[in-house]
């Protein structure tokens, strides 16, 4: 990787850990301990599927909130309290920085799934006793939240780079919601007898992200296999997504006076 | 010929305003300009001049909407440039969770510089602008003056051959202004060129090779501080003190301003011998005697108001869209 991406990167997580963001995972692992000893004591038979299902829901939750609510600041923030000045008065190209900035969010997020991943075994061994092959499907359902997070991230950078903390967090927002319902929007076009409607779903279906994909966690939940097929997909998908969404938002931003 | 420090040439931004973003609003009116390797060089004006725009201009913050410039022959465009330059921006403020070494290691991680040349030119810039002590302290418990100390050191920790300070010297106290000054002087000894930009004249009279006069985004002047403020004498100050019981002649007292025994007087200049002989023979002990100049302050003032006469509107409408 070039190196000063990476040295952006660095600060970038940096900044997130003196902010205090990974302070989430305190009430993660609050959340987590109560499920485990509330549902180890009423629940008979499906103790994994609730500890699994809530858990998995927490960490996408959570990261979610976080990838929005401080990938909306990322840009935004640097220009108008104009630390940005004096980075990019530096040897560094403004591409550079964005992807600097995503990279360093990216991996504070990874950090904080990592760590709540580690909280969902614990919660999860304190309930069943055991691990089970079939638990690999959680590890698989926290890889393609992570794959959705780099997306998320992405978008709300974009919009960073031209609009508001709160008009970015809607528009943001507003993709994510939309593309959880990626497949009923394709349903509706096929369902339609308009040609117009038809063929503004379509539209929307194929530039939306589709996030309904990444959402494995009933799956997860109750062990059933994911297929080889949908993670290299997943992967591919989220990989070219956020690479295209950078450079929009690198192309955006090079051009753009920093007032 | 050699290659000057910096080449501005036809340099004008255009801002869009209004809800619609239809009227242009000049903030720079095609500007010329050239400063030589190793000057020191004053851009003067009063707030809202261009000053800001054309620094902003020249590390590529902000776009031109015509025009062009160059450091060391280099466009403004090719940000591998900025190895060679350091800026420091009006009124900095940095990344407040980190304190002053971690940002100074940030920035000199940009350079490429190995951990212990890091090292060395942090605690070496952090001892020149004063901040050895106050090194581990995040930049958020940080003065004003502190925070434009830190400025400084980040616009030179790389050894850059040309300096651009946007006002380097507003937030400091009488101390710090000093300090800025005597940094400033050093680099110019250094062989460095240092541009920068204030509305405090004496500092540009003290310091600077060459000082340009930007007023409503239009070039007004350029020269030596003294060929813009005239060699020319229109007076003379005299101070001095009376003696008791020796009276002052009412001619001299007449318009005098004075405190206690201290007296102030303006002469003509082809006066100032007769006045001093009528200040002997009143026995008056002479404290002071200046030539009065018209300052950088009053060639400022004049041209302020020559441009306001001018009534030279800055805005132009248009319907194109600035970069």
């Amino acid at each position: 990787m070039n190196a000063i991406p990476g040295i952006v990167a660095v600060n970038t997580f940096r900044e997130a850990v003196r902010d205090r963001v990974l302070y989430n995972l305190i009430f993660f692992a609050l959340m987590m301990m109560a499920a485990a000893v509330l549902v180890g004591g009423v629940s008979i038979g499906i103790e994994r599927d609730v500890i699994v299902n809530l858990g998995l829901t927490a960490i996408s939750l959570f990261g979610i909130v976080m990838a929005i609510f401080i990938g909306v600041g990322l840009v935004y923030k640097e220009i108008e309290k104009r630390t940005l000045y004096s980075v990019l008065a530096k040897p560094i190209q403004r591409w550079q920085f964005l992807v600097g900035k995503f990279v360093g969010l990216l991996l504070t997020l990874a950090v904080n799934t990592v760590l709540m991943a580690i909280g969902l075994s614990a919660a999860l061994f304190y309930v069943t006793r055991k691990f089970e092959p079939g638990d690999g499907t959680i590890v698989i359902a926290i890889y393609f939240i992570l794959l959705e997070l780099a997306l998320v991230t992405a978008l709300a950078l974009f919009f960073s780079c031209f609009s508001s903390p709160i008009l970015s967090t809607l528009y943001t927002l507003g993709i994510y919601v939309a593309g959880m319902f990626s497949p009923d929007i394709r349903d509706i076009g096929m369902v339609t007898s308009s040609p117009v409607v038809k063929a503004v779903a379509k539209v929307i279906y194929y530039v939306l992200p589709n996030f309904h994909n990444f959402n494995t966690i009933a799956a997860a939940a109750h062990s059933e296999t994911i297929p080889l097929a949908l993670i290299w997909q997943n992967t591919a998908y989220a990989g070219l997504y956020v690479v295209v969404i950078l450079i929009a938002a690198s192309a955006m931003f090079s051009g753009r006076d920093l007032k | 010929m050699s290659t000057p420090a910096i080449k501005i040439e036809g340099l004008t931004k255009d801002y869009a305003v209004g809800f619609w973003r239809k009227k242009m609003r000049r903030s720079l009116d095609h500007l010329d300009l050239e400063v030589k390797e190793g000057e020191a060089f004053g851009f003067l004006g009063p707030n809202g001049a261009g000053k800001t725009t054309t620094l902003k201009l020249l590390m590529g913050l902000i776009f031109p909407t015509s025009g062009s410039a160059q450091v060391r022959g280099r466009s403004i465009a090719d940000v591998s440039m900025h190895r060679e330059i350091g800026y420091m921006p009006e009124q900095p403020y940095f990344y407040d969770y980190l304190t002053a070494r971690e940002l100074l290691d940030y920035f000199a991680r940009f350079f490429g510089f190995s951990a212990t040349e890091r090292q060395e030119r942090i605690g070496k810039f952090l001892r020149r602008v004063g901040l050895m002590e106050s090194a581990d302290v995040q930049l958020r418990k940080f003065s004003k003056g502190m925070l434009q100390r830190v400025g400084i050191a980040q616009a030179i920790l790389h050894d850059p051959q040309v300096i651009f300070l946007d006002e380097p010297m507003s937030g400091l106290d009488p101390v710090g202004r000093r300090e800025v000054r005597d940094i400033i002087l050093e680099l110019k000894k250094q062989g460095r060129t240092v541009f920068f930009s204030t509305h405090i004249l004496s500092d540009a009279e003290m310091l600077c090779d060459r000082v340009a006069v930007l007023v409503g985004g239009k070039l007004l002047g350029v020269g030596a501080p003294k060929e813009i403020v005239s060699m020319e004498i229109h007076g003379m100050e005299i101070l001095f003190e009376a003696q008791p019981g020796s009276p002052l002649p009412p001619k001299l007292t007449e318009g005098a301003t004075h405190t206690g025994d201290r007296y102030r007087i303006e002469v003509p200049e082809a006066e100032v011998y007769s006045a001093l002989d009528e200040l002997k023979s009143s026995r008056a002990r002479i404290l002071s005697v200046t030539p009065l100049r018209p300052s950088l302050e009053d060639y400022f003032l004049k041209l302020v108001g020559r441009q306001k006469n001018v009534a030279s509107s800055t805005e132009v409408v248009s319907s194109g869209a600035a970069r």
